[in-house]
């Protein structure tokens, strides 16, 4: 499996559903492993009822359906799938409401969706999805494009007067230009970091998760910065120093 | 649901997963990507098939650059100097050097026959634009290679016919202990047409960089361009009419012998490689400043952080909105 993840990372971002799939048709013995622990980049799907998106995962899914947060329903129908218990699915809901502000407040646009499900451990496992991209167009011919996905998972510990809280965070950014007069250039890919806390459960576990988040997500961007844009553009000006006037030579007369 | 039955793949199938994944390895990385793809693969075989396959696949699109022994420098493994399989000329030295794609080594040197080399015609062009190119590659590169190969018309032995040059340069930088690597890869082929007495030059520049600590990122960039210039062959085919004309026509350029020429090859590819150079600072800038910016803002409208609240109340909700200023 080791080998399974290190090749995900070497292999271009914009093919991770190649490499995906390639990995799962050679280690079909790993296939929840890999599905758990590879990210790809999040799809969406209409919920019959209300009409309102909702993110497809690993976590809403059961055999090729996907359950809705809005209505709670699998689509397509399914029978016999898994369900948070009512008391869960009342903070799904809850979740879901308040993260759809949260993320209009930071991200002013974009779909999100909560899902949660008990663990083994007397305690439950929350993901909190967001998924969005922004495209701008500058002068003809020239296209901006943005995405930035992220996946949160937080493990939450049995309930006591102190509760572990363990969030797992995976940001996929894509930033893409395509110019008739510079060619194309695209920056893409993912980092993903980890944080674990021991917080009040008087607070309420929203409360918690939800600091939680916006904490990671505030160093995410910095790390973001700093990586896409720092580590490789480092890694350009060492392949070429940029100067501003490199000397020509003049023919000899 | 019941459990699937599993559909053994079939070897030819998983030499093409195989491959696939050597011939996608980021620039320096093949040899990583490989360790992984054996303990995933678990068939030695088929990973030797896949790998006699992609590795020189691999290395020639990356421009890979060798040791030669016996001191003659170092070879570039590029499908222009490519004689056989594993045969590769270095027109610098004039020697071919026999490689082991798979070690990504040269194995052996020997001398190249006159067959393989360009007549002394054209030999003498290729000769001066590499002479100039290498200057320049010593100049802007910290650690590049380069190379001048004949990719047509090698036998023209006298003015009256066309040939084609292509000028390649290839600087890696790998530091996987920091985890990061970069690749910066040129190709300019470069077409001398003799009725018309002009050169064109079609420029290919790729520009790559991988980082992956806690994660994959990638950079990769594409850009091609073109432009032309005069030259006029050694022995001046112009008669004393002729030459006032062509230098009242193109009043910069004057009577052009192979030295010449590669100067102002060189210096035309310096300048697109700068501007390019340029254009990518200018592309992190845009991205940076505008795109990444407006995906997530620092903090909300508000200026403050989310105002979760210390209540389980269902309520939530409505309160947030409130302090919001949100209508609902």
């Amino acid at each position: 499996m080791e080998a399974a993840m290190g090749l995900m990372r070497r292999m271009p971002p914009r093919h991770s559903e190649t490499a995906l799939s390639a990995l799962l048709s050679l280690l079909p013995h790993n296939s929840s492993d890999l599905l758990s622990q590879v990210d790809l980049p999040l799809q969406v799907l209409s919920d019959d009822d209300s009409g309102k998106r909702f993110i497809l995962c690993e976590y809403n899914r059961d055999a090729d359906s996907y359950r809705s947060p809005w209505s709670n329903k699998y689509h397509p129908r399914l029978e016999d799938a898994p369900y948070p218990s009512s008391k869960l699915r009342q903070l799904e809901i809850e979740a879901n409401d308040i993260f759809t502000v949260y993320c209009d407040q930071y991200y002013e646009g974009g779909i999100s969706s909560v899902y949660m499900w008990e663990d083994d451990n007397e305690g439950f496992v929350a993901c909190f999805l967001k998924d969005g991209s922004k495209t701008g167009q500058g002068r003809r011919g020239y296209l901006e494009e943005g995405t930035w996905d992220a996946i949160h998972v937080i493990e939450v510990g049995p309930e006591e007067e102190t509760t572990r809280y363990c969030l797992t965070s995976t940001v996929m950014l894509s930033l893409t230009t395509d110019d008739v007069s510079s060619g194309t250039f695209s920056l893409s890919g993912s980092i993903r970091r980890q944080m674990n806390m021991n917080l009040p459960v008087a607070d309420g576990h929203l409360c918690n998760m939800g600091k939680m988040i916006e904490e990671m997500e505030g160093k995410l961007r910095n790390s973001l910065d700093q990586v896409y844009f720092g580590k490789t553009r480092e890694m350009v000006c060492t392949l070429r120093p940029p100067s501003e006037v490199l000397p020509m030579r003049l023919p000899d007369s | 649901m019941a459990e699937e039955e599993e559909t053994e793949l079939s070897d030819d199938q998983k030499k093409g997963i195989a491959k696939w994944f050597l011939v996608n390895a980021p620039a320096g990385e093949i040899q990583y990507v490989s360790k992984d793809l054996k303990l995933v693969l678990n068939d030695d075989d088929v990973y030797n098939e896949a790998a006699s396959e992609a590795f020189p696949v691999y290395n020639k699109s990356h421009l890979i650059s060798l040791k030669m022994p016996g001191g003659f420098g170092d070879v570039l493994v590029t499908s222009y100097g490519e004689l056989q399989d594993n045969e590769y000329l270095d027109p610098k030295t004039a020697q071919v050097a026999i490689v082991d794609h798979v070690k990504q080594a040269c194995t052996k040197v020997r001398p190249a026959t006159d067959e393989e080399l360009p007549s002394a015609y054209v030999e003498e062009y290729r000769c001066a634009l590499e002479a100039e190119i290498l200057k320049y590659v010593a100049e802007a590169y910290p650690k590049g290679s380069s190379s001048v190969y004949c990719t047509n018309g090698k036998d023209v032995e006298e003015p009256g016919s066309d040939f084609d040059l292509v000028v390649v340069i290839a600087a890696a930088r790998l530091s996987p202990q920091n985890f990061c690597n970069g690749s910066w890869r040129t190709i300019w082929n470069i077409e001398f047409k003799d009725d018309i007495q002009k050169l064109e030059l079609n420029g290919k520049l790729l520009v790559g960089a991988h980082y992956f600590e806690e994660g994959n990122v990638q950079l990769d960039t594409k850009h091609e361009c073109r432009d032309s210039t005069m030259f006029q062959c050694v022995n001046n085919k112009c008669s004393d009419l002729m030459l006032p004309m062509l230098l009242e026509l193109m009043c910069e350029y004057r009577i052009r012998s192979p030295d010449d020429t590669a100067i102002s090859v060189a210096n035309l590819i310096r300048r697109h490689e700068t501007a390019y150079m340029a254009s990518l600072e200018e592309s992190y800038f845009k991205l940076s400043d505008n795109t990444f910016k407006d995906l997530r803002r620092k903090l909300p409208i508000t200026r403050t952080l989310f105002p979760w609240r210390s209540t389980r109340q269902f309520s939530l909700k409505r309160e947030i909105s409130e302090e919001l200023g949100i209508g609902k």
